[in-house]
Formats: structure tokens, C-alpha cells, sequence
């Protein structure tokens, strides 16, 4: 369907379009209005038909170089200056520069005698000459229904009525007709039946008490357009409708990777954070510490240099820095610089149209690189699921579409088995959903995080358990236990048991170290004695035979005396010896 | 526009022109543009004669004075004086409500005046 329309689109030459330049309403229109065609804008009481009707002028002017003419049957110029002075459209000086013409058309049954046949020439010149003194291609006609009240003879008027819609084509001036609606029929004088290029109803509808408009395309000859409805706001800049869905999905993907602001969860990702310009949903019970992670991450973003847009739905600006001061995250000093913005609303305040205008006029604004909601689920209590739904859907394909990284906290009610399913359903649209949960057990609550989905990087499957410090969030390492994994004071017990056994088995080698060194001790003992007992056998031993050499020794002399003083035979004849 | 200490229509005689002032603003020689002047004219002549002073514009030559007079249909005509403006739109065949528009009472105000 897609590819027919754009492939046919470049051989054909396509219906030329006129551009609103109402934020929104080209993109539903795909281009704007039918140019030089008329255009019917019809809805009930107090749908911004009139400043749907001065915004197209306006920014005709401002935008295109368009001249236009406003030809007003309901309200003076001087009164519809007044109107759209505060939406900062200042009439009377586009009047002056002669790109803008305000004629009040007044009709009065009560002036009107009718005499006889007539015709609304009168009309025609006027606008004729309007359009012709600017050369206007605009041109607005604010309730030409309010005819009807002035001149009862409704023939003449149907056939002005059809020729004035004809006259206003011929000219090819691009024409907003605006009309009340009627009932059962989209205006009251089934004004439909003469324009049948392209009429938008305007829809103003109260549902539990929360007013939304809503804009449909109903027809559009020649085109397509979007065929839903699409709620719209008036704003303080004009007229800003909201498509539901982008129809296509191409937005750019970054490689780059941001880091969470816990170091122990970037390593929980396979590429240590989240991808640029993704979207993470952190869901998780009350109390479980979302916020704490999403202030994580908005100073880890700051503290890259980067800008971050905090939407705090819960908390004021102020008690939110001062809760996060207190876990050491400094959000101040962000905020003093211009890196971090907190906005602080409560989702009550608003529709949710209106918080969505909010968050696209932020983030227009401030430029930021990653944008932080904080909890997503409180918008509920404004919409009802499906507008929260569609309403997150826009947010999120907005994001995508600027390559801002969205980091959004959701509360899930504790209930056994739809911990894991936020009520708005956005959980399939995220890229990176991260749980927080209380573990209960052991009467106590200890917190665990695990990382349900990441796409594109590979991630753990554990469930770590996380606690919230005076120095920030601290992921710990898992700890074991015979039933799997242990938290809290299981885990701590987990982790006095192995201590003391830790501690027993050191003992133990301790003890055994000593009774060795005892060992060798008394061994040595042993040896030393025997060493002794051995030296002094030896001594003795030594001690004998040196008596026993002194005693030879003595012996030899006493032998060598002797015979000194009996000198030998030799010398003297021998007595008593046969000296032979 | 000097001062008058008393609505107008209290002493018509003493004010310059005639006491009717009527202007019929039309668009060139459109069916119902030549009917109204016949029309006018006639009714004019037959009631007010030497009373009246009737302009008869042409918007189709002056197009700024449509909006500035807040011309819807035409032709239209606007009685100036005597009395309230009033204004009257369509070629004048019924008679007896443009008479009665311009205040006229007229002794032919039968329904043999409708002819």
C-alpha cells in the first residue's frame, strides 16, 4: 500500500497541498489542505474551529508568505484580535503589513427586510476585493452558517452558498470553512454537501471528567490522510494536533552504548549499558528504588556532559535532590549547571494530551540526550488504559525518533504472576526492561534486579540482588545457598556460615601447622640430645685415648730415661752381658 | 452635523434635503439589480414623490464600499432618514413590506397595491 502510493507518487504529479503549518495536522494531512480548494472544519461549541481557522492564516502568513483574508460572521475583528492575542498572533499588525485582511460580516434578522428576489453578490465582492487588495491565497470564512439566521429564504442561500464555494475554487484561494455540527449531520445546514474536498471534524468529548479534543479527517478527496482521531491542544503557541502512531518505523539506531549509572549493572549488559537513543523501562513494586536507578542514570548522563530532562510525576525538584543527597546522588550540581532539568508535575494537572505537548515542547527545547519519566504509571490516574497506551506509544516513537534515550520507571502491583506485566502494556515497545522486585523471605523484603529483556545485546539471566547505600546503588555478588540464590540475611547467615567455616578450616591448618612445627621442634630436641650424648661419649672416648697416649708417651720416656742413665754396652765393656 | 437639541424626526421641515434618504446599492445590470431600480423608482415616485433623494451605487465600480456598508445580498437598500436605518434586501416586488420598511402609510396600502 505504502510502496503503491510513493512509487506512483513519482510518475503522477500529486494533488498540491497547501501547508497548515498547525503542528500535527500536515503530517495527519500528509502535506496540509487541498490547495485552492475549499476545506470544511466543522464541530461542536468551543472546538477551536475559529482559531483552527486564524492559526491557518497566521502561519500562512508567517510561514508560507501567504497572504490571507478572514471574513468573520460570528465575531468583529477587534474581538478576534483579542481572542488569539494571548496565542501571540498579533492581528492587527499583520493587518498593517497588509498580508492580513479581518472583515466582520454582521447579520442581523431584525435589519433585514426581504423584499423580493436577491443575491449574496454582495458577499462575493467583498471577499473579491479583499483577496484582490492583498493578493490573498487564503481565505477563511468563520461560520457562513450564521447567513441562515439573517436571510430566511434558505434557497437562494444553498444555491449563493454552492456558488460561493465554486466562485472560491475558480479563484484558487485555499479556503477553511468553519461549522457547527449538526445534529446527526456534520453541520447544520449540511454545509458538507457543497464542500466535498476535504472536511476535519472537531470533536470535544468529556470522559471521567477529562475534556479531550479530537481532530478526524473525514474526507479528503484526492489524498490519503490518516483516518483516525487524533487528539489535539490548544496550546499556548496555537493548535498542536498529536498523531497516535508514526506510521512507519525507520528511525535511526545508534551503536553507541550509555551506561545505566551502576557500574555493576552496565555489566550485567553484554555491552555494558543501554544503546543510545533506547528505550528502557525500569518496572518494579513500590519501594523497590526505581527512582533511585533513574536518578542514577540521569547523573551518569550529566556527568558525561550530556543534558537530561527529569519529568518527576511523585516528587518536587527539590525533595527529589534531596532524597537522591542522601544515596550520593548529586543532582544539584547538575541543575545549577543547565545539564539536568527536573519538571515536577502531578499528573493531575494535565490531560494527557496536554503532558505529552508538554514533553515534546521540553524536549524541543532543551535538546537533551536522554529523557527520564518518572513513573510512567501515574498518568494513568488521568487517561484510561488505552489513551495511556497510545499516549506512551507516541512518546516513545517521538524519542526513538530524536535518538533520545528514555528512561521510564513503572510501578506493577505485587500481585503473585503480573509482577512481570505493567497495566500500560508498554512493555513490548521498550528495548531494555529491567525488574526490580522485592524477594520476601525470612521476614524480611531485600530488593532484586534482573534484566528481562535487552534487545539487541546479550544480558544476564541473574537475578542480583541490590542494595541502596550512603555511597549509591550497589549490586552484590550473587551468593549461593543450598536453595539457590540467597538475599538479605539468608544471604548474610549464607555468609557467616562460610566465614566461620572459612575461619574453622584456618584454624585447622593453623593447628596443624603448629603441631608440625611442635614436631619438629621436639624432634630437634631429640636430635640435639642425641648430639649431646653422642659428644660427650666421643669426649670421653677422646679423653681415653689421649690418656692412653700420655700414658705411652710417659711410658717412652721413662723408657729413654732409664736408658740414659745405663749408657749402652758400646762405650763401656758390658757387664754381666755376653758382649759378643 | 451641527447639534440638535431633538431627534431628528421631530421637525423634518427644518432640516436641509429631502426628508427621505435612500441609498440602493446594486451590481451592474444583474436581472435583479434592473428589477430593484425599476422597482424602487416606481414605488418612490408613486409615494414620495418630491420627498425622496435615492443614490443608486454600483458596487461592482466601488467593491471597498460593500464591506464598508456590510453589504451581504444585493441589491440592498439602506434608508438613511427618516427614522432608524433600516435596511432592505431583494429586487422590491413586495411592496407592501417596503413600505412599510420605509414607514410609508400609504392610502393605496390594499391588496390592490400589490398589483
Amino acid at each position: 500500500m505504502q510502496e503503491y502510493s510513493s512509487s506512483a507518487s513519482s510518475t503522477l504529479p500529486q494533488l498540491p497541498k497547501a501547508p497548515t503549518g498547525i503542528e500535527g495536522l500536515d503530517e495527519i494531512t500528509e502535506g496540509g489542505l487541498p490547495k485552492g480548494r475549499p476545506t470544511l472544519v466543522c464541530g461542536s461549541a468551543g472546538c477551536g474551529k475559529t482559531l483552527m481557522g486564524i492559526e491557518f492564516l497566521v502561519r500562512g502568513i508567517t510561514e508560507f508568505d501567504e497572504p490571507g483574508v478572514l471574513m468573520a460572521f460570528e465575531e468583529t475583528a477587534e474581538e478576534l484580535t483579542a481572542n488569539v492575542a494571548s496565542l501571540g498572533f498579533d492581528l492587527k499588525d499583520l493587518q498593517a503589513r497588509r498580508m492580513l485582511r479581518v472583515d466582520h460580516v454582521h447579520v442581523d434578522r431584525s435589519e433585514i427586510e426581504e423584499t423580493g428576489e436577491y443575491d449574496l453578490e454582495g458577499l462575493f465582492i467583498r471577499l473579491g476585493y479583499a483577496i484582490d487588495s492583498i493578493g490573498a491565497k487564503r481565505v477563511v470564512l468563520d461560520t457562513i452558517e450564521s447567513l441562515f439566521s439573517g436571510f430566511p429564504n434558505e434557497s437562494v442561500l444553498r444555491s449563493e452558498i454552492r456558488r460561493l464555494f465554486r466562485w472560491l475554487k475558480d479563484k484558487g484561494v485555499t479556503t477553511i470553512i468553519t461549522a457547527e455540527r449538526g445534529d446527526g449531520t456534520l453541520t447544520r445546514q449540511g454545509l458538507e454537501e457543497y464542500v466535498s474536498d476535504c472536511v476535519i471534524l472537531l470533536d470535544n468529548r468529556v470522559i471521567d471528567q477529562i475534556t479531550t479534543r479530537r481532530l478526524r479527517v473525514v474526507k479528503y478527496r484526492g489524498s490519503t490522510h490518516g483516518t483516525n482521531e487524533y487528539p489535539y491542544l490548544i496550546t499556548g503557541e496555537g493548535i498542536s494536533v498529536l498523531p497516535v502512531t508514526s506510521l512507519r518505523l525507520e528511525h535511526q539506531v545508534s551503536n553507541d552504548v550509555v551506561s545505566s549509572g551502576v557500574p555493576a549493572l552496565d555489566e550485567m549488559f553484554g555491552r555494558r549499558g543501554f544503546f543510545v537513543g533506547s528505550s528502557v523501562l525500569v518496572t518494579g513494586t513500590a519501594g523497590t528504588a526505581k527512582t533511585t536507578l533513574a536518578a542514577s542514570f540521569a547523573q551518569q548522563i550529566c556527568q558525561e556532559g550530556k543534558r537530561c530532562l527529569f519529568f518527576a510525576f511523585e516528587e518536587s525538584p527539590q525533595q527529589l535532590m534531596r532524597n537522591m543527597a542522601s544515596v550520593s546522588i548529586g543532582l544539584e550540581n547538575h541543575v545549577a549547571e543547565g545539564r539536568l532539568r527536573i519538571e515536577a508535575s502531578r499528573p493531575t494537572l494535565n490531560g494527557l494530551e496536554q503532558h505529552l505537548v508538554t514533553l515534546h515542547r521540553l524536549v524541543k527545547e532543551f535538546r537533551p540526550d536522554a529523557v527520564v519519566i518518572d513513573p510512567i504509571t501515574n498518568l494513568i490516574t488521568v487517561g484510561n488504559l488505552s489513551e495511556v497506551r497510545s499516549m506512551l506509544t507516541r512518546l516513545i516513537d517521538f524519542l526513538k525518533v530524536s535518538g533520545i534515550t528514555a528512561y521510564f520507571t513503572a510501578l506493577v502491583n505485587g500481585g503473585m504472576g503480573r509482577a512481570e506485566m505493567t497495566e500500560e502494556g508498554v512493555s513490548s515497545l521498550v528495548d531494555t526492561w529491567i525488574s526490580v522486585r522485592d524477594l520476601e523471605g525470612v521476614g524480611e523484603r531485600n530488593r532484586g534486579l534482573s534484566i528481562l529483556k535487552s534487545r539487541g545485546m546479550a544480558h544476564s539471566n541473574q537475578v542480583r540482588e541490590f542494595i541502596v547505600t550512603d555511597g549509591g546503588i550497589e549490586l552484590l555478588d550473587v551468593v549461593l545457598g543450598p536453595t539457590g540464590i540467597v538475599t538479605g540475611a539468608s544471604r548474610l547467615t549464607q555468609q557467616l556460615e562460610e566465614h566461620a567455616q572459612a575461619l574453622a578450616a584456618q584454624q585447622e591448618a593453623e593447628r596443624r601447622d603448629r603441631e608440625l612445627a611442635r614436631r619438629r621442634r621436639m624432634l630437634e630436641a631429640n636430635i640435639a640430645n642425641l648430639r649431646t650424648e653422642f659428644e660427650s661419649v666421643e669426649e670421653e672416648l677422646r679423653q681415653i685415648s689421649t690418656h692412653e697416649q700420655t700414658r705411652q708417651e710417659a711410658l717412652q720416656t721413662g723408657k729413654q730415661r732409664i736408658v740414659a742413665a745405663n749408657p749402652p754396652a758400646v762405650k763401656t765393656p758390658p757387664t754381666g752381658q755376653p758382649g759378643n | 452635523m451641527e447639534p440638535e437639541p431633538f431627534p431628528d424626526f421631530l421637525d423634518p421641515s427644518e432640516r436641509p434635503g429631502p426628508e427621505y434618504l435612500l441609498h440602493l446599492y446594486i451590481t451592474g445590470a444583474t436581472p435583479n439589480s434592473t428589477r430593484a431600480v425599476r422597482n424602487i423608482k416606481d414605488i418612490c415616485e408613486q409615494h414620495l414623490k418630491g420627498r425622496y433623494e435615492l443614490l443608486i451605487i454600483d458596487v461592482y465600480q466601488q467593491p471597498e464600499l460593500a464591506q464598508e456598508h456590510d453589504l451581504i445580498g444585493v441589491p440592498t437598500l439602506i434608508k438613511l432618514r427618516p427614522g432608524l436605518v433600516r435596511r432592505m434586501v431583494g429586487d422590491f416586488t413586495d411592496r407592501a413590506r417596503v413600505l412599510k420598511a420605509l414607514g410609508v402609510v400609504s392610502p393605496l396600502d390594499d391588496p390592490a397595491g400589490h398589483e
